[in-house]
């Protein structure tokens, strides 16, 4: 059996999808997009164009819970499926869109470049705990306008695993898109092995912003999943009481689904979110709260009560430094989100709210992404006896080490961290030169990046996606993209 | 009677009653007491309480903001008999803010203009995604000498530095002191684009903002 957290009941389950339903008609959702209001208008939903307010009936968001795929893949560069969004399975990803950089060897924040880039990528390729890349920083020396793009194209150099990415504007989703086609040869291609996910988020209270919804209906279109990052601030831009943040949360990505199923039905699309239980001394967004991970686990609950695929951003920390705090916080998260069966689980080597990435706590998160994958793997009987037949045949003696059933069993049975944990003598330990497990993950962020063996990907490919990413960024008065540090 | 009226507005902003203080307001005024010495003696020393309190961690953003809110209205109330007797509250500046075009995120720079209205400031809220112009108008209207820009986004934060060059080009740049905020920004940026100020959070700007009009 596998160990499961539900934290809500089914009554309250089937009460906040009820409301979640009913906020659709009144207040309505506020919809800046003009397709997106012709669509839903076309489906009958009673639409003020003046006041871009669309009041969705129950039944038009129900016909799109009917046509979203319950469960998809997402492919690796060798075309294998390595991610299921769907039923419990867990998986994860780095925390994305990061402003800024915690340098390795300041331990300062600093403005991220190509080369802080490249590194992220190579470390998420090293890790084995990461499932999947995300588009984790953005780099200032591009111009503003292809920050978004930017960050894929050079991750396309660099990964085999997929990637959860998004875009900043609406037409720079094109050249993303793009990219990507190229990267896999062809639409049909991208479509049928999807190696990409956009997120997409929705605005508290009950809003889609004309970029995020347009770009969510030409992912549809184009068959690439979107993953929704409805997030309520509970308190500030939502209700304060957790169930009542879970009902926003609900009604935003009950639109957005119904949106996306309306734009191409069959179109896969992710229920997610990033909420926070607002802090109300400091008015910040903690991703380390208790209250953030309910928030999280709650609505994870009511997305796969509607049969959705799920996303939460958890396993973040709020700290400034790698310290205890920034551990803490991000293995409770982590370990509520394996628990709860979030599909896609992002937050990785995140801090400082959602603005900060350190390659340091990336792959302390590692570790306690491994530790948590384990967990919700359960307990399991192994042998018929479970013990009688082994534990009678040793009687009394403690010679377990010596028995082929251990070999055979313990590192399935045992999760074994890297040398960022340490359990060592504290000898041992003081000969190593008695290093905090922040300087252990410095260590091993040098280790990992030494193992990384570049991608294969052709001098053709390579060239085709300069000249795609090249051009958008002419088009901003980019003349030339930095070059690619060398291998 | 004046006292007893005087400490129960004062009681009804620090226990986040704002019904109860636009009500005992109008029993002041009913009761014939000075506008000006309502604001004076009952408003502000409750407001100074919530501050402090605040300050020291025992109110939290709720009650401050609750308190503040009561406060305006009870000014709203007073304001047609300061009026009629040529009167105003003094106020510390004038501030007109907003999330810059493009910027949809509300309720940083909301909260930032509440605790400058909390401080004795006439705030101008323009809301979100705002129009370059409308900023620049705005400031022209009002004579602001504050104009707080918020932005969330590494694509809108490049929006704060056109529109102080809007101001430039509106010559009304020396008139108003330009302070910025948001997630990505820093002090290093509000160098970059000539800005005249960046605060960490709500109370870091307020005190930036007094001691630049100082």
């Amino acid at each position: 059996m596998r160990p499961k957290l539900n934290i809500l009941s089914e009554e309250l389950v089937e009460q906040i999808i009820a409301e979640g339903f009913e906020l659709l008609m009144d207040p309505g959702v506020r919809v800046h997009n003009e397709e997106a209001l012709k669509l839903l208008a076309d489906a009958g939903a009673d639409v003020d164009m003046d006041a871009q307010i669309a009041h969705i009936p129950e039944s038009i968001a129900r016909q799109a819970l009917e046509t979203r795929p319950s469960e998809f893949y997402l492919y690796n560069m060798a075309g294998e499926p390595v991610v299921h969004y769907g039923g419990d399975s867990v998986q994860f990803d780095p925390g994305s869109a990061a402003i800024n950089i915690l340098d390795s060897e300041t331990q300062e924040q600093r403005q991220p470049k190509t080369a802080d880039l490249v590194k992220f990528y190579k470390l998420v390729e090293r890790l084995p705990q990461l499932d999947a890349h995300s588009t984790g920083l953005i780099s200032t020396d591009v111009t503003e306008e292809i920050g978004d793009l930017y960050r894929l194209y050079l991750a396309l150099h660099y990964m085999s695993k997929p990637i959860i990415t998004g875009a900043f504007r609406k037409d720079t989703w094109w050249t993303m898109k793009d990219m990507l086609v190229a990267f896999v040869g062809g639409e049909k291609a991208l479509a049928d092995k999807p190696i990409a996910v956009f997120d997409v988020c929705p605005s508290p209270p009950l809003l889609w912003s004309d970029l995020t919804c347009q770009n969510m209906i030409d992912c549809a279109r184009y068959g690439i999943p979107s993953e929704l990052v409805s997030m309520p601030l509970a308190g500030a831009t939502s209700p304060v009481t957790l169930a009542a943040a879970v009902v926003q949360h609900t009604a935003e990505c009950l639109s957005g689904v119904t949106i996306c199923q309306l734009a191409q039905a069959g179109a896969p699309i992710v229920w997610g979110g990033s909420p926070a239980a607002f802090d109300m001394r400091e008015g910040t967004t903690p991703m380390g709260a208790v209250g953030t991970w309910m928030i999280d686990c709650a609505y994870t609950q009511v997305g796969k009560t509607l049969g959705m695929p799920t996303h939460a951003y958890l396993g973040m920390s709020d700290a400034k430094v790698v310290d205890a705090q920034c551990g803490l916080e991000s293995a409770g998260g982590a370990f509520m989100a394996a628990l709860a069966g979030v599909n896609m689980v992002s937050g990785a080597g995140m801090m400082d709210f959602e603005s900060c990435q350190s390659y340091e706590k990336l792959v302390i998160d590692a570790e306690i992404i491994g530790m948590a994958k384990r967990l919700i793997a359960g307990v399991e009987a192994r042998d018929e006896p479970i013990a009688l037949t082994l534990i009678r045949k040793l009687g009394h003696r403690a010679d377990y080490l010596s028995q082929m059933h251990t070999l055979q069993w313990f590192d399935k049975e045992l999760y074994i961290p890297s040398e960022v944990i340490d359990r060592g003598s504290l000898d041992g330990w003081k000969k190593k030169g008695a290093k905090t497990a922040r300087e252990r993950a410095k260590d091993r962020v040098n280790k990992l990046l030494a193992s990384y063996e570049p991608s294969p990907i052709s001098d053709e490919l390579r060239t085709e996606l300069r000249q795609i990413a090249t051009r958008t960024a002419q088009k901003f008065g980019m003349d030339e993209l930095p070059p690619l540090p060398q291998e | 009677m004046s006292d007893e009226l005087y400490g129960k507005i004062n009681a009804s902003i620090v226990d986040g009653d704002p019904d109860a203080t636009v009500a005992l307001t109008k029993q002041a005024l009913e009761a014939g007491l000075e506008p000006m010495a309502i604001v004076d003696e009952g408003l502000v020393p409750g407001m100074n309480i919530v501050g402090d309190k605040f300050q020291c961690g025992e109110y939290f953003l709720p009650h401050l903001i609750i308190a503040a809110n009561g406060m305006q209205q009870a000014l709203k109330v007073l304001e047609p008999e300061l009026k009629a007797r040529d009167q105003a509250v003094e106020v510390r500046g004038t501030l007109v803010i907003g999330s810059v075009a493009g910027d949809i995120h509300e309720i940083g720079k909301s909260l930032v203009g509440t605790i400058f209205a909390a401080n004795g400031f006439q705030v101008y809220d323009l809301g979100v995604d705002v129009p370059t112009e409308t900023f620049v108008a705005k400031v022209q209207e009002t004579g602001a000498n504050l104009l707080g820009l918020s932005a969330l986004l590494t694509t809108t934060m490049t929006v704060q530095r056109e529109i102080i060059e809007a101001l430039e080009e509106a010559g009304i740049r020396e008139q108003v002191k330009v302070l910025i905020g948001g997630a990505p920004v820093s002090r290093e940026w509000s160098d970059t684009i000539g800005a005249d100020g960046y605060a960490e959070d709500a109370m870091g700007a307020v005190a930036l903002a007094k001691q630049l009009l100082s």
